[in-house]
């Protein structure tokens, strides 16, 4: 079906799926693909090398969000990052599975200065680090804060 | 030269909202800047799962309080996507209607707010003015003039009033007049073409690396918007036209903006003519399953607006996180400020259009 | 000059002649009647002139913010009445803190109320200004700004409509009648 938008040249989610099941077979999972969008599972080892692919081979230019996700009773977080291709008109999301009492993931500052604020926002509110960003400080909390807020076992309340 | 850090903010009439830019002057140059966010944080996204998912949708109205519609429609859109509800034809002509309705009231607030900033009482007075009437439309339909609580999960909330064409018509009318005068007011006036063009900066490739979306990118000259490349409600059986300005700087996202106006009314006007009637709404189920995930983006008036949503099993959510376009677009204002001087500042941010609710959150 | 010569002479220093004189302005003035005559003049002049110019500072915070600004313009004017928005605290009779109040905030809030030189009167408007509004819950909100700021109105709404924020100030012009500042030689 012919989608509107889709620009001349422009892969659409199914092939880009497709070329990334190819070249990271490991590591890579790739749960379901649309036109337009692209959901896969990925392992923290093959992030950065799956990124920096994705930004020069596959023209995904845009990271519209870093969000981490707290999930207190299986021991794990994870990072949910959704990148999307001006060119090809479809957003992937990655999500990355971390242990829990050792939250360590690689920053993709590098490649895209717009993950910039978002993985510092998720450090300020979860205590996930990013090797490699450059200013991992508080951001919305109030400078010195000492704890992560969006942990699960952070319990918010009335205070004054 | 004495260079020194200077503090912007946080009450500091240029701020639009209640953030901190400090910056490093040599003289009266900028020569590096940092914003300080965070004076406006709640913890939005912690709180909504202490809440049933029929009442986010008024928190999600307050996170930017500017374009209030477009964030809880945002939010709904994810919960129908995460649940799988399919709206009925009439509510998207409606969220459509109401959607573009308030991109031209919020556009209207930022160019009320850039005519302070420039020292223009006019262009902050005759906008305001004709949001007004605006807000009495949106009044007549769901009984609020800022917070409205009108989009549903599967639809919205009630169908339109009576007169509804005729006092829409009436209003695009004489706005459209009026906007010509307004666009004459900045254009003609030397010293706010002064004062917009050639400052603010932004390349094509800074833009899209560092996130920067909506109007400031397609102030860049990058052509992408998500109504038209990756359509939801409406947008893709009307016949409309995407604004691109090439020369980078404050005047080009000035001018996107002006043009986005004009756009939303043709928009407003289509949606009418084509609208049919039926239902307005569908009842979507209570809960979401556990783990189960939801994903929607949208064209606010500032950007891309994107949130997230993961099911809890019951009838709150797991995890809800939102993406604020004016977050990154605040990060990357150093790019935009260094090399200028201090009275550029308000030029700026202000060609910006900054919220600080769906900044902080 | 031999003051022995002239006794009628009283040697006082200027600090001690002022605070002589003053009292017995004051004494004069309270038991004639006078003092109460004048007050009945001054008070009202000077309650007219404060109340015509509650000057409000410069600052919005949230979606409140919108709405007070939505009160300056052509429809509702709140300028008629007196509110032209000063930027600098020293300027300003009204603190109107219009949203909701954080912890990273507090401090600079506190900060521009001691700032602002007296009168001045504070005023909070909606509900998060009030008591926390919507985010009463929240780890980072504080709950009603009156926990470190002594308020005087309190405009409800979420957000009050500008006509609400302009009768909050009505009421206000009612309390700095009631004040009566402009009293002579204040007791």
């Amino acid at each position: 079906m012919e989608r509107i938008g889709l620009a001349p040249g422009g892969k659409t989610g199914e092939v880009l799926a497709q070329d990334i099941a190819q070249r990271f077979p490991q590591g890579v999972a790739v749960a379901k693909s649309t036109n337009n969008r692209l959901y896969a599972k990925v392992d923290r080892s093959v992030l950065v090398s799956l990124c920096t692919y994705m930004r020069d081979a596959l023209d995904f230019e845009h990271v519209t969000c870093v969000g981490g996700v707290d999930w207190l009773e299986q021991g794990k977080m994870q990072v949910v990052y959704h990148i999307t291709s001006y060119a090809n008109k479809v957003t992937a999301e990655l999500v990355v599975d971390l242990p829990r009492d050792k939250p360590e993931v690689d920053s993709i500052t590098f490649l895209w200065g717009g993950a910039n604020w978002h993985e510092r926002e998720t450090w300020d509110m979860f205590g996930i680090v990013f090797v490699g960003h450059p200013k991992l400080e508080r951001l919305l909390n109030p400078a010195g804060t000492e704890v992560f807020p969006f942990r699960k076992d952070f319990v918010t309340g009335r205070r004054v | 030269m004495a260079e020194m850090w200077l503090n912007m903010g946080p009450q500091h009439p240029m701020t639009h909202g209640l953030w901190n830019l400090r910056v490093k002057v040599d003289g009266e140059t900028m020569v590096e800047a940092e914003p300080v966010i965070g004076y406006l944080h709640r913890g939005w996204e912690k709180l909504t799962e202490n809440r049933k998912f029929p009442q986010i949708i008024p928190m999600a109205d307050r996170l930017c309080y500017g374009a209030s519609m477009s964030w809880s429609h945002l939010y709904c859109l994810t919960m129908e996507d995460a649940m799988e509800v399919e709206v009925p034809e009439r509510a998207k002509w409606i969220r459509t209607i109401v959607l573009e309705a308030q991109r031209i009231g919020s556009h209207l607030m930022w160019l009320a707010a850039l005519g302070t900033d420039l020292g223009s009482y006019t262009v902050f007075l005759y906008p305001v003015r004709e949001r007004e009437l605006f807000l009495d439309l949106m009044q007549n339909l769901c009984g609020a003039r800022m917070t409205y609580n009108y989009p549903r999960i599967g639809g919205v909330r009630n169908d339109v009033p009576a007169n509804f064409e005729r006092d829409f018509t009436r209003v695009l009318n004489h706005f459209e007049k009026r906007l010509s005068d307004y666009e004459a007011l900045c254009d003609q006036s030397t010293v706010f073409r002064m004062r917009m063009e050639g400052v603010g900066l932004l390349s094509a490739e800074k833009a899209k690396n560092l996130g920067v979306t909506g109007p400031n990118l397609r102030g860049s000259g990058v052509d992408y918007d998500v109504r038209r490349d990756d359509p939801y409600e409406m947008y893709d059986q009307i016949d409309w036209k995407v604004c691109v300005e090439k020369s980078c700087d404050a005047y080009a996202r000035y001018r996107v903006k002006m043009d986005e106006m004009r756009e939303s009314c043709n928009i407003i006007r289509q949606c009418i003519k084509q609208m049919k009637p039926g239902a307005i709404r569908v009842k979507p189920p209570r809960t979401l399953a556990k783990g189960k995930t939801g994903w929607a983006h949208v064209e606010d008036p500032r950007g891309e607006g994107f949130m997230y949503v993961i099911g809890n099993g019951d009838e709150r959510p797991y995890r809800l996180k939102v993406r604020s376009p004016i977050f990154v677009t605040v990060s990357a204002a150093p790019e935009m400020l260094v090399g200028y001087k201090i009275a550029d500042v308000p030029a700026i941010m202000g060609s910006v259009d900054m919220c600080l609710g769906e900044t902080d959150r | 000059m031999d003051l022995r010569l002239a006794p009628q002479a009283v040697a006082m220093s200027s600090a001690e002649f002022l605070s002589w004189s003053g009292e017995v302005i004051d004494q004069l003035m309270r038991y004639s009647g006078a003092k109460k005559a004048v007050d009945k003049l001054t008070a009202p002049i000077w309650s007219w002139a404060i109340r015509n110019a509650t000057v409000p500072l410069h600052f919005g915070i949230a979606c409140c913010a919108l709405e007070m600004a939505a009160a300056s313009g052509p429809r509702f004017d709140a300028e008629r009445l007196g509110m032209i928005y000063r930027s600098s605290p020293r300027q300003c009779e009204v603190l109107l803190v219009n949203g909701w109040v954080t912890a990273k905030l507090r401090p600079d809030l506190r900060r521009l109320y001691e700032q602002m030189a007296e009168p001045r009167w504070v005023v909070a408007m909606g509900e998060c200004a009030i008591s926390g509004g919507p985010w009463y819950d929240s780890h980072n909100t504080i709950q009603g700004v009156d926990t470190f700021i002594p308020v005087d109105v309190y405009i409800p709404g979420c957000p009050p409509r500008p006509e609400a924020m302009i009768d909050g100030f009505m009421k206000l012009h009612k309390k700095i009648n009631k004040e009566m500042k402009g009293t002579f030689l204040n007791d």
